[in-house]
């Protein structure tokens, strides 16, 4: 295979009769940050399940470092390196903002400890005042801080971020947009999955467009923006 | 009630309260966490009970048969989930009753094959055959406190286990968002799989120390099942606090209902749990 970090070919899914992937291939190569884009429901969310092991795919192969991982269990191929921010959250309401840290802490793959709790927690100084509240009791923005630093603690070289900044106020929306440029610069893969076209071209080295299941365009930032009839005509914007 | 004979009261109703949240305490962490109805928790309770009678009467030590018990109520529990129960996380609650009940019967039935249909008794340990003597003529059983303290320590370690450790991180996490706990690179099978054999070992560990304070009988597995289903539901669905206070409610209202209302003992744990569902539909303690 290519030197991808994470690839996806000819990906087919299905939920029950619906045929939601029809043929996707998609890669994101070391420390790129991609954009994927679509409008609901065109299988954005299906697509990173499908490389992430959490839905299986029914043809088609997913391949993280070169190795072929449809069919290992999840945990398996988030060890490889890969990080996963899901729509809604998903933090742990019932444990601590310092239990949600730490229970995920692991060095990365090639055993780099970058990502310590330390550091995450300077990186989201508010998390730092509220370690001892249980996740429950936490804001949005602050529940979505700690997702994104959870994820950072298995010391990832890929992070997926689904609708990272979705139901934020602006200027916690921009306070994460600041962080994802952190994470950017620091070398890490980030795939992001975000309504804010703006502002996932603005540092994205390439944007993809699924439309129905297939990807319709892909390309760089400025290639999307002097193109704005591809944005009308995917996405409705 | 003079003083001496409340006070034995009270210790016999939180020497049966602890053990009972022995069995429970694993009944609501495999419902609460794998979401598996197990009808068949009772029967490691009267697995370990007769464990501790064969092997007490192999081995001539109770200490022994408590801790080979212990040892293969592991091995019995890693293996059920390994071989039934984790293929049944994901189906209906039906079919989880379905098997945990033939469970019931094949448990019962090799129970019967091996060790016959006779009620038995494991000795008191000689160490702890004692009594400490209160009045002229009330005395206290040295072994029901053993009991007590026993339960007391593994309700602590049980505790610790879940509060303070990375597993106990994971047992709580598992049971708010499975699919969560895997994308971060965590084994959630392999916690799936320690819960169940913890909930299996503490059941037939409240067996195995409960053998020489009662006897061992066919049907002792059923008959505590039912009243650890109370336990949990007054609890809350899940929560191992939730069936602590539960299990000692439970105990304290047994054993004083016996005492003070004997004629309608037997329905007062059952209008406790009507009276907290109605005050609480969700149990003592709900879950965040």
């Amino acid at each position: 295979m290519t030197g991808a970090l994470l690839e996806a070919r000819e990906l087919q899914t299905y939920y029950g009769a619906s045929h939601v992937l029809r043929g996707v291939d998609f890669r994101v190569a070391r420390g790129e940050t991609v954009g994927l884009m679509g409008r609901n429901g065109m299988g954005k969310t299906t697509l990173l399940k499908s490389m992430l092991g959490l839905v299986k795919p029914r043809y088609g192969g997913v391949w993280v470092r070169g190795e072929l991982v449809t069919g290992v269990e999840p945990w398996r191929i988030a060890r490889r390196g890969i990080a996963y921010v899901p729509e809604g959250r998903g933090i742990f309401p019932n444990l601590s903002v310092r239990e949600n840290l730490t229970m995920a802490a692991r060095p990365g793959v090639e055993g780099r400890c970058d990502w310590t709790c330390q550091r995450v927690l300077e990186t989201f100084p508010r998390l730092a005042q509220r370690l001892r509240h249980g996740g429950w009791q936490l804001s949005g923005g602050e529940q979505q801080m700690l997702t994104i630093g959870r994820a950072l603690m298995t010391n990832p070289d890929l992070l997926i971020l689904d609708e990272a900044t979705e139901g934020l106020a602006p200027h916690v929306a921009r306070e994460i947009w600041r962080i994802i440029r952190e994470i950017r610069a620091h070398g890490i893969a980030t795939l992001i999955v975000d309504k804010n076209h703006a502002a996932v071209t603005a540092i994205s080295d390439r944007n993809v467009i699924l439309v129905k299941g297939q990807v319709v365009f892909e390309g760089d930032g400025p290639t999307l923006r002097a193109r704005p009839e591809i944005l009308l005509q995917h996405l409705g914007v | 009630m003079d003083f001496y004979s409340l006070l034995i009261q009270l210790l016999n109703a939180v020497q049966y309260g602890l053990l009972l949240f022995l069995v429970a305490s694993g009944l609501t962490l495999i419902f609460g966490i794998m979401g598996i109805i197990n009808l068949a928790h009772g029967s490691f309770y009267m697995i370990g009970a007769y464990l501790a009678f064969s092997l007490a009467s192999l081995t001539g030590s109770l200490l022994w048969a408590v801790l080979l018990g212990t040892v293969l109520a592991v091995a019995l529990g890693l293996f059920l989930e390994w071989a039934l129960f984790s293929r049944f996380y994901r189906r209906e609650h039906l079919e989880q009753v379905l098997l945990t009940y033939g469970l019931i019967l094949v448990f019962e039935e090799l129970r019967s094959l091996i060790l016959g249909n006779d009620v038995h008794g494991v000795a008191v340990p000689a160490a702890l055959s004692a009594s400490i003597p209160l009045t002229d003529t009330l005395s206290y059983p040295v072994y029901r406190l053993f009991m007590s303290g026993v339960c007391l320590v593994l309700a602590g370690g049980l505790y610790l286990l879940i509060q303070r450790t990375r597993v106990g991180m994971m047992i709580r996490a598992g049971s708010s968002n499975r699919e969560m706990v895997q994308s971060l690179g965590l084994n959630i099978n392999l916690v799936y799989r320690l819960v169940f054999a913890l909930g299996v070992a503490l059941a037939a560990l409240a067996g195995m120390i409960a053998a020489p304070a009662s006897s061992v009988y066919p049907g002792m597995g059923t008959q505590v099942l039912i009243i650890c289903f109370v336990v949990v539901v007054i609890g809350g669905i899940g929560s191992v606090w939730g069936a602590l206070l539960a299990a000692l409610l439970i105990g304290l209202v047994d054993t004083f209902g016996k005492v003070f209302l004997p004629s309608i003992s037997g329905l007062l744990v059952y209008l406790l749990m009507a009276v907290i569902l109605l005050w609480r539909p969700e149990g003592l303690v709900k879950r965040t």
